[in-house]
């Protein structure tokens, strides 16, 4: 089944589908603020909230980009602000690690970001959310890591 | 060769009288010549003890399971395979207490892959001669210089150090031919994402999901892996999609990011001839590029890279900031 229900083939406009995983402390507060401040971000946004950055797998990372993802953006605290002290430390490294594996493989890397957004930084996650949707928009569908039981 | 293995069967036999050791965890002869199996010997059969050109299987695996049984088990180590015990050890994987560590040197293996695209068929046996190795075939003999046959862990040799061992036995054997292990990794960081991408297609799509590379590999030591997990998604055995093949693999390489002692079994064994070590290389020279020189296994006090951090770091998008490719 399609999982990117946000495209529709009405228009004919492409809308792809983005994962972002939010901490629960930081990022998914910040999501809150853009909301209550009344700032936009695309719909294309999926969140997902996360007890901490750390808690991501990096198998979730591929599972979102296998199931139809066309990016994944992770949220967290800024580094040395963790909820947990240091679990944005060992992320930071895991998704530098992770990232830089999928760009060996041939995978854009403009399809995978780590922002840190704060509880207080509604207008960043708006403005981060904005501006990644855009890459992906640009770079279009994304084919390379797709179960192909997904396509049609 | 031969001389060899008689100074590591008569050091055994010593260490095994001497009661340092009840048995022996070595290479016993396999269903052809060129694929010698680990075994478990005692005193009485140690004549059956092989190791040759083709004994390139790293023991340190086995003693994870060796060493939880009674009494000591001596076992040989080629410098390579070294690192994985230490590492295991590091890990409690291994009840070092168990094991008795003998060093034993290495000249490179060979590999019988590259032996059959030089065009040896029907080989019966196969004997080394000053830097040649000499195979009786079918069809005659066929003689090919050895550094042309060595596998490819073997021709970026890390030299001939040992990582926590008991003991080594001295012998002078020829220098190995030293190239930096990241060079494959170096030019494909080079090409187009497109490139890479119609690379890796290419060769994972080879993959048959024996499991093989997950099995042999020191590191990848769990008892319950996640791949056999059946509420994981990914079929624990034939592909049901494309990109679970890329997925296994990045995973398999995750999983053992940062205690890889890069010793190439994953490759060496692929019956598909995956070059597997490559995902394992990546891994290993990002780690050295951002987080410091790293050799997993080397000093049973450092933290590994990814269980460890600096408040430095650089960050996730000095990926993206690379060099343009």
């Amino acid at each position: 089944m399609p999982l990117n229900t946000s495209a529709p083939a009405q228009t004919g406009e492409y809308r792809p589908l983005i994962v972002a995983f939010c901490c629960n402390w930081c990022s998914y507060a910040g999501a809150d603020l853009a909301g209550s401040s009344r700032l936009t971000y695309p719909a294309d946004v999926k969140i997902i909230r996360v007890p901490c950055s750390c808690r991501v797998n990096p198998l979730f990372v591929l599972k979102a980009f296998e199931r139809g993802a066309d990016g994944v953006i992770l949220c967290g605290c800024h580094p040395g602000d963790c909820h947990y002290t240091t679990g944005n430390y060992y992320t930071r490294r895991r998704m530098t690690l992770l990232f830089s594996m999928l760009d060996y493989l041939g995978i854009e890397r403009e399809r995978t970001r780590v922002e840190w957004v704060s509880a207080a930084e509604g207008a960043k996650f708006s403005a981060t959310m904005n501006d990644f949707a855009r890459t992906i928009r640009a770079l279009g569908e994304n084919r390379k890591l797709r179960d192909l039981r997904c396509g049609n | 060769m031969r001389e060899l293995t008689n100074a590591i069967c008569a050091r055994a036999k010593e260490l095994l009288q001497s009661g340092a050791a009840g048995r022996v965890l070595g290479w016993a002869p396999g269903e052809f010549f060129y694929d010698p199996t680990p075994g478990v010997f005692s005193e009485g059969r140690l004549n059956e003890l092989v190791y040759d050109g083709f004994t390139a299987a790293n023991l340190s695996k086995y003693c994870i399971a060796e060493s939880q049984k009674e009494g000591k088990v001596l076992v040989l180590l080629k410098p390579c395979d070294s690192y994985s015990l230490a590492q295991l050890v590091k890990e409690h994987r291994v009840k070092r207490e168990n094991i008795y560590a003998l060093g034993i040197p290495c000249e490179g293996k060979l590999d019988m892959r590259k032996a059959r695209a030089k065009g040896v068929e029907g080989a019966l046996s196969f004997r080394e001669e000053d830097g040649q190795v000499v195979f009786e075939t079918l069809y005659g003999e066929v003689r090919l210089a050895r550094e042309e046959l060595l596998l490819e862990r073997c021709l970026c040799c890390r030299g001939r150090e040992y990582a926590g061992v008991d003991e080594t036995l001295e012998y002078a054997l020829p220098e190995l031919p030293k190239r930096d292990r990241f060079q494959k990794v170096a030019a494909l960081e080079e090409q187009t994402a497109q490139e890479r991408y119609a690379f890796w297609r290419g060769e994972l799509s080879k993959c048959i999901r024996c499991n093989a590379c997950r099995n042999v590999c020191p590191a990848c030591s769990c008892v319950q892996c996640v791949f056999d997990n059946p509420q994981s998604g990914v079929a624990a055995k034939a592909n049901s999609t494309e990109f679970e093949e890329s997925l296994f693999h990045i995973i398999r390489a995750w999983h053992v990011a940062g205690r890889c002692t890069d010793c190439g079994e994953c490759s060496r064994v692929c019956p598909q001839s995956i070059p597997l070590h490559l995902l394992n290389r990546k891994f290993i020279k990002d780690v050295n590029e951002l987080y410091g020189e790293y050799q997993a296994g080397a000093d049973p006090a450092a933290r590994p890279p990814l269980v460890n951090y600096t408040p430095e770091d650089p960050e996730p998008s000095a990926v993206l900031e690379r060099g343009r490719a």
